[in-house]
């Protein structure tokens, strides 16, 4: 499966998190299922889009690729070498080349710190051998890259704007030449005329660096411009895969073509309604058989009680059991 | 005659010693049945404007100049009690969360037959016939079962339905949305603005939407005003904002949209960012941020000016219109 470009490898992983404690006499507590036994590849220089509604489980897929979380079981393999299983010295040189971006950029910067002071930190703990000058120099060459003002360095965060503060989040996970970068959400957070900028940001970053994103949002339009693979999430599986403009020509899984028929437009069309049924069932008791059955137009007995894998169909991967018919 | 003029409104917060002009000089009108959007980024004035229409403005702030003309009453004049009479009753308001707006210790039956209580002389058993109907008219599944629900046991799609249920109780003549399905997934939002949409037509009941989301605004309305930093930058009917622009702030928020360009190319932007309301640019707001900006822009406000059907308020919307 696996061949030299793939960087980022995750085979059948499952994370359940369990909410209430076992009782003492031996029964079992709830437990949400989060991720679903999920496998994707992400190759070197991709931005993998991972799109769904909230709580399908893509920022939880995320937080286990950082390791941020342990998986319940499956692996996750960075450049051929497993990497979920490992100690945190093991580790370590993996931090550094996989960097995260959050969503919420009044939550994620120190607001104690000095915006130099945030970004010299993961230069300072990774390269402990760097003298100040050298420290300083990266610090003004990175925040130059993005378009930042070097001026802002001694200023703290609650000075700056929610796009400013973005860029600046941006640039500490550039500080370490990272390989690899995770952006859960980055731009949703932002309004409009900024979301742009932050994007372009994003975007210079991957063609100056060489980039490999994994970027997750619910915002299909930022998917269809920035992504050139996306996976579409529903309740911890993955229902869809494909290259964007595959995905975004037609798309074949259920769940995928209602999200698109979702997503407003302005050509003019106004808005329709009642295309679904239902709501998106609980992560603490999911249906059987394939998981989106109580919404789909399509379901069947089948559908019911076997889970339909991913397969390859029309150019792209679809778990679905009727996905030659939904085309 | 319009059902609510709003005309030259202006609100302020007092601030120290500064005064903080969240609205200068606001202008629309919407008629029976008429769906208005309200379109700008955070801070620029959109939520007061609806606020000061419904008199909810927090204490310093005020409305200083203006009148806001509904069923031939300023609004701005009239007293607390009178306005009682119409907020939530002929003029009701859908809030961006539905749990902050319904109260988490009541069922969602209480809270209804209260607020048909509050404004009709009509006894328990028919406010809560009355209550379900609306339930049922907002597509929610077993309404009766529903009307003994407390909110936590709601979806958040359900909890804005049943937002709306409350809002349509007593047949308002206009609705104002602040940010509706701001909260809410991608296919629930187009449930809900589809709902809300069929429901003002059935209706006739005229909606003021306000949203930063320019692709909503474009599917569900039918005139649409820009706010800029407190300022209208631009008003027309809705099909022509969109397909023609004359302010530059519209033209680069619409040309910044993803689907307006090319995949994977370079986004256009409108460098810079909103200025707060303490640190207004002299002249034109926008001027920092704008291509065509010039020295009249620097010293001059553009007042609102009409061109062709829209109203737009920039010293070269000419020469923007044809760019």
């Amino acid at each position: 499966m696996s061949d030299s470009q793939t960087l980022l490898s995750i085979a059948n992983l499952r994370k359940q998190f369990r909410i209430t404690a076992d009782s003492w006499c031996g029964g079992g507590g709830q437990v949400v299922s989060a991720i679903n036994d999920v496998s994707l590849e992400i190759r070197k220089g991709e931005s993998f889009c991972l799109v769904g509604e909230s709580g399908c489980g893509k920022s939880t897929l995320a937080r286990t690729v950082m390791g941020l979380e342990t998986p319940t079981s499956g692996t996750i393999a960075y450049g051929g070498t497993r990497i979920d299983d490992m100690n945190d010295g093991a580790r370590l040189p993996y931090r550094r080349r996989m960097q995260m971006i959050f969503q919420n950029p009044y939550a994620s910067l120190n607001p104690r710190m000095t915006i130099s002071q945030t970004l010299e930190e993961p230069l300072r703990f990774h390269q402990p051998g760097l003298s100040d000058s050298q420290v300083r120099d990266k610090v003004v060459t990175v925040m130059e890259s993005v378009g930042n003002n070097t001026s802002w360095l001694s200023r703290f965060p609650h000075e700056f704007s929610g796009g400013q503060r973005q860029r600046i989040s941006i640039a500490r996970a550039l500080m370490v030449d990272p390989e690899f970068v995770v952006a859960d959400e980055p731009i949703s957070a932002l309004d409009v005329s900024i979301q742009a900028q932050v994007l372009n940001v994003m975007m210079d970053a991957r063609n100056e660096r060489d980039l490999t994103y994994l970027f997750i949002t619910h915002d299909l339009s930022v998917v269809e411009h920035f992504g050139t693979r996306v996976a579409v999430m529903y309740l911890g599986v993955v229902c869809e895969l494909a290259d964007t403009r595959t995905l975004f020509a037609g798309p074949r899984h259920p769940y995928t073509q209602l999200l698109l028929s979702a997503i407003p437009k302005m050509d003019g069309s106004e808005m329709t309604h009642d295309r679904m049924q239902g709501e998106v069932p609980s992560a603490m008791q999911l249906p059987s058989g394939c998981v989106f059955h109580g919404r789909c137009p399509h379901a069947k007995a089948v559908c019911k009680t076997d889970i339909p894998a991913l397969r390859d169909v029309a150019g792209r991967q679809v778990a679905c059991h009727f996905a030659e018919e939904t085309g | 005659m319009a059902l609510l003029e709003v005309r030259n409104l202006h609100v302020e917060f007092p601030l120290g010693r500064k005064t903080l002009q969240a609205i200068h000089g606001l202008s629309f009108a919407l008629d029976k049945g008429e769906r208005l959007g309200i379109v700008g980024e955070s801070g620029a004035g959109k939520s007061v404007a609806a606020f000061s229409i419904l008199k909810l403005i927090a204490k310093p702030g005020r409305i200083a100049a203006g009148e806001v003309i509904f069923d031939g009453r300023d609004l701005a004049k009239i007293s607390d009690e009178e306005m009682r009479q119409i907020r939530g009753n002929r003029i009701s308001m859908i809030f961006q969360d539905p749990m902050m707006t319904l109260n988490p210790v009541l069922t969602v039956g209480t809270q209804m037959v209260e607020c048909l209580k509050a404004h009709r002389d009509i006894s328990d058993a028919e406010a809560k016939r009355l209550a379900i109907a609306k339930l049922r008219e907002v597509k929610i599944p077993s309404a009766e079962e529903r009307f003994e629900n407390y909110p936590h046991q709601l979806s958040g799609g359900m909890r804005q339905r049943v937002v709306i249920a409350i809002a349509l109780l007593t047949d308002p003549a206009v609705i104002i949305a602040d940010e509706p399905t701001t909260a809410l997934d991608v296919t629930i939002q187009a449930e809900i603005m589809g709902l809300m949409l069929d429901l003002c037509r059935d209706h006739a009941v005229a909606l003021m939407l306000i949203t930063h989301d320019l692709a909503v605004v474009s599917q569900v309305t039918q005139k649409i005003c820009v706010l800029y930093a407190g300022r209208l930058a631009e008003q027309g009917p809705t099909r022509s904002i969109i397909t023609q622009p004359k302010h530059p702030y519209t033209q680069g928020l619409i040309k910044a949209l993803p689907q307006q360009n090319e995949p994977g190319a370079r986004l256009f932007q409108i460098p810079g960012t909103m200025p707060t309301l303490d640190d207004v640019p002299a002249g034109c707001a926008f001027h920092p941020r704008c291509a065509f900006a010039d020295e009249l822009c620097r010293r001059e406000v553009p007042e609102p000016r009409p061109i062709g059907d829209h109203r737009v308020a920039c010293h070269h919307a000419e020469k923007v219109a044809s760019a």
